[in-house]
Order: structure tokens, then C-alpha cells, then sequence
């Protein structure tokens, strides 16, 4: 068990009191953290699953662009702020575990640090239909 | 090591006579190793005295600091040995997304607010950018971290191969966590401070001051005891006393904290002038 860098932890404090759906990634894009407005995008609780490994969560979301072609993982704006440590921004399309097709504003940033360590990244969700 | 507290209280010197037992001075703390190894952990005004006891004989000191908050740096000007030519002083501390140690710690070392600047100093100061990781100093290993608190914060675990210290002066480990604590893994500190042997720790609030004092960087006894019960360590010294408690007051609060026991390690409120055998 490694102990979270002090930096992923307040983000983490801080989703759980926000109302938008938030992931938190680390730098290999495993999910440490998403609070409670995110569950129904993944369909399982956080407090039951726990971290998610890339492979796991990237797959339930089968994301396509505004015209239904599917995005390349690489497209997306997490990826972005992973690969390139530079915020992004895009629409998308998703179908969640709960069967739900939402089309979804993400933002996402990179999380670094003091002494310029990596820590990861936050993509935040707005659901275009839901308002 | 041979732990020694000269400075327990937070925030503001509290100097007067509700506060003459536990002490008014702000966080200082000495470690000696067994070849007298001297390090110094934050240089509040508990340094002041600490400096009157290093004898000339001692040639290397290294000052650690957990931040630079004006009560854990206060008496770094004050200290003796800066003063003597020949002595080496290596003084770690944080540096800020911008502006490194020397550039931080000149805005208080210089006038108006002090009339000597650092590099003034005969013994001519070594600052240092203090690395968030593992490294050594003399005899001790030191492991870095950042924890939660305004500001740049960092906390200490120094071992010498036989006994380890944790030391967080300054920590708000239950920030934003609604049922203190979670997991260790997302608990701050939690790294430095597993299976200490003794573990100095930030109490400046009862519960109900904590409650009007979310976020200010520190820590309610209650949390305190919480966390070092995850942290598995075998004694907790209570430290960083808010200035408004007096000795009165911390008797209480040692001995009703105490009636939530018992707890798996012991539990002693920090009092100017103890000694610590580990
Ligand atoms: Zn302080
Ligand atoms: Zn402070």
C-alpha cells in the first residue's frame, strides 16, 4: 500500500463535496478516485470497487465523437492531459453501465505538483441532456 | 536518539504565567544521535535556548524546517551558533511552486523585519531546497514529505537504524474527510508517521474549537489520536498547544483525552524541557 501524494488526497476531499461527476488518475491513467455524481457512470459505488485500472474503466465507456464515430482513447481529454500535461476539452458521447446514452462536456487537467512531480490528472463531466 | 522539546507551542509565543509549566515558547525541536549528531527541527523561538546549550565543540548543525510560518522560524536569527565563525549550518526547509528556500526565508531574514541578513551570518548558513523523498544527514536517515496545511508543508521521519521519529507540528490531516480517518492511503502523513516510535503531533484544537477552525492547517486532539492509532505508533507527544490554553486547560485536556483510552500506545502532552529516550 502506497500512501497517496498529499495533493491527490485534497483533490480527492474536494470532488467528494462537488456536484459535477470527477475523476482522479493517476500518471498511468488508473483510477484512484470518483465521487459520488460520477457512480452512475461507471455503475458501481466507489466505496465498494475502489480503484479502477485503466484497462477496466476505459473500456465501459465506448466513447464516440458528436457524429457517432468512435474517439481513439488517445482523443479523449484525459488521455491529453496525461500523455501532453496541458488541459483539454472535448464532447462526447457515452453509454454508461446504467444503460444510459449521454452526450458529455469533459474537461480534464493535469495535476503536477510541488518540485514538478506528476501526480496525475481530473477530467470533470457535464451532461448536456441531463440540464 | 535523545529527543528534547524547547518549543511547544503553535502560532504565537505565549509567554505568562497560565502557560509557565507547559512553556510558551514556539515549536523547537532537538535531536542528538549517539556520535551527537545535532539536528534541529523548526526554528521557533524554542531555539533561542536550545542555542545557549550547543557547546563550541559542536562544528555541524542541521536545521530542519517544516514550513515557514513566522512560529517555526521566529528564532532562527536568535540562534547562537549562527553567530560563531567555522560552525556549518545547513538549514532545510520547502520551497514554493516559485521561489526557493533562500528567496523565502530572506523576506523575514532582512530589514525591516530583522536587521541581520542571512548571508551576513558568520557562520555563513547553507540553505537547501529540502528534497521530498529519502535522504541523509550524518547519522539519521530523513524521509520528506508534503502534508495538509496552508502552504508548502512538509512533516519528518528521521531514524538512526534503531528508533524512529515522526514529527508533524503542523498538520490537518482531516480536512474535507467527513468520518476521520480514511484508509491509510489517503490519509496525510500516514507514511512518516507509521509505527514511529514516537510521533509529535499538531493538538491545537479541542473538537468544537476545530469546528470554527476548518482549514486552518491543524489538527483536534481527537484527530490526533485517531491518526496515530492508524499509524500504529508507540508513543503520541501532543504538540503545537494553541496560545489561549493554559497549563490548566492542558492538564484537563491530557487527562480527558485520556479517559477515551485505553490506546495502543501512550499518549504524553508536550511540555517544555522534556526529554524523549527512543
Ligand atoms: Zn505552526
Ligand atoms: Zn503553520
Amino acid at each position: 500500500m502506497l500512501q497517496k501524494q498529499v495533493e491527490i488526497i485534497l483533490m480527492r476531499q474536494l470532488a467528494s463535496y462537488l456536484t459535477l461527476p470527477v475523476f482522479v488518475v493517476d500518471p498511468e491513467g488508473n483510477l484512484l478516485y470518483y465521487n459520488a455524481s460520477a457512480e452512475p457512470l461507471l455503475g458501481r459505488q466507489f466505496d465498494e470497487a475502489g480503484e479502477m485500472p485503466i484497462r477496466e474503466w476505459s473500456t465501459i465507456f465506448a466513447p464516440v465523437d458528436e457524429r457517432g464515430a468512435p474517439l481513439p482513447p488517445d482523443a479523449l481529454p484525459l488521455a491529453i492531459a496525461l500523455q501532453k500535461r496541458r488541459p483539454a476539452y472535448r464532447r462526447i458521447r457515452i453509454t454508461g453501465l446504467d444503460g444510459v446514452p449521454r452526450e458529455l462536456e469533459v474537461v480534464a487537467f493535469p495535476l503536477e505538483g510541488q518540485g514538478r512531480r506528476f501526480l496525475g490528472a481530473v477530467a470533470i463531466f457535464y451532461s448536456v441532456n441531463a440540464r | 536518539m535523545r529527543i528534547t522539546l524547547w518549543g511547544t507551542r503553535g502560532s504565537l509565543p505565549s509567554a505568562g504565567p497560565e502557560t509557565v509549566r507547559y512553556g510558551g515558547n514556539t515549536s523547537c525541536v532537538e535531536v542528538r544521535g549517539r556520535s551527537h549528531a545535532l539536528l534541529v527541527l523548526d526554528a521557533g523561538t524554542g531555539i533561542r535556548r536550545l542555542g545557549g546549550t550547543v557547546d563550541p565543540g559542536v562544528t555541524r548543525i542541521h536545521i530542519l524546517l517544516t514550513h515557514l510560518h513566522m512560529d517555526h522560524i521566529q528564532g532562527l536569527g536568535f540562534f547562537a551558533p549562527l553567530y560563531r565563525d567555522g560552525v556549518e549550518v545547513h538549514v532545510y526547509g520547502p520551497r514554493s511552486t516559485t521561489q526557493d528556500l533562500r528567496t523565502r526565508l530572506t523576506r523575514y531574514l532582512s530589514p525591516p523585519l530583522f536587521p541581520v541578513r542571512l548571508r551576513d551570518l558568520p557562520s555563513r548558513p547553507h540553505l537547501h531546497d529540502v528534497p521530498l523523498s529519502r535522504f541523509e544527514v550524518d547519522e539519521f536517515t530523513i524521509t520528506c514529505e508534503l502534508v495538509a496545511h496552508p502552504g508548502p508543508t512538509v512533516g519528518y521521519r528521521i531514524t538512526d537504524g534503531g528508533g524512529t521519529l515522526a514529527y508533524l507540528p503542523d498538520h490537518e490531516p482531516a480536512l474535507g474527510v467527513p468520518r476521520f480517518p480514511l484508509d491509510a492511503a489517503w490519509t496525510s502523513g500516514y507514511e512518516l508517521a507509521q509505527r514511529a516510535d514516537l510521533l509529535i503531533h499538531d493538538t491545537q484544537y479541542t473538537m468544537p474549537e476545530y469546528v470554527e477552525h476548518v482549514g486552518w492547517g491543524h489538527s483536534a486532539i481527537d484527530h490526533a489520536i485517531a491518526f496515530a492509532r492508524l499509524a500504529r505508533v508507540r508513543r503520541l507527544v501532543m504538540f503545537h498547544h494553541d496560545p489561549g490554553h493554559s497549563d490548566a486547560m492542558l492538564d484537563r485536556l491530557l487527562a480527558e483525552a485520556g479517559n477515551a483510552g485505553p490506546f495502543p500506545f501512550e499518549l504524553v502532552s508536550g511540555i517544555e524541557g522534556m526529554q524523549f529516550e527512543i
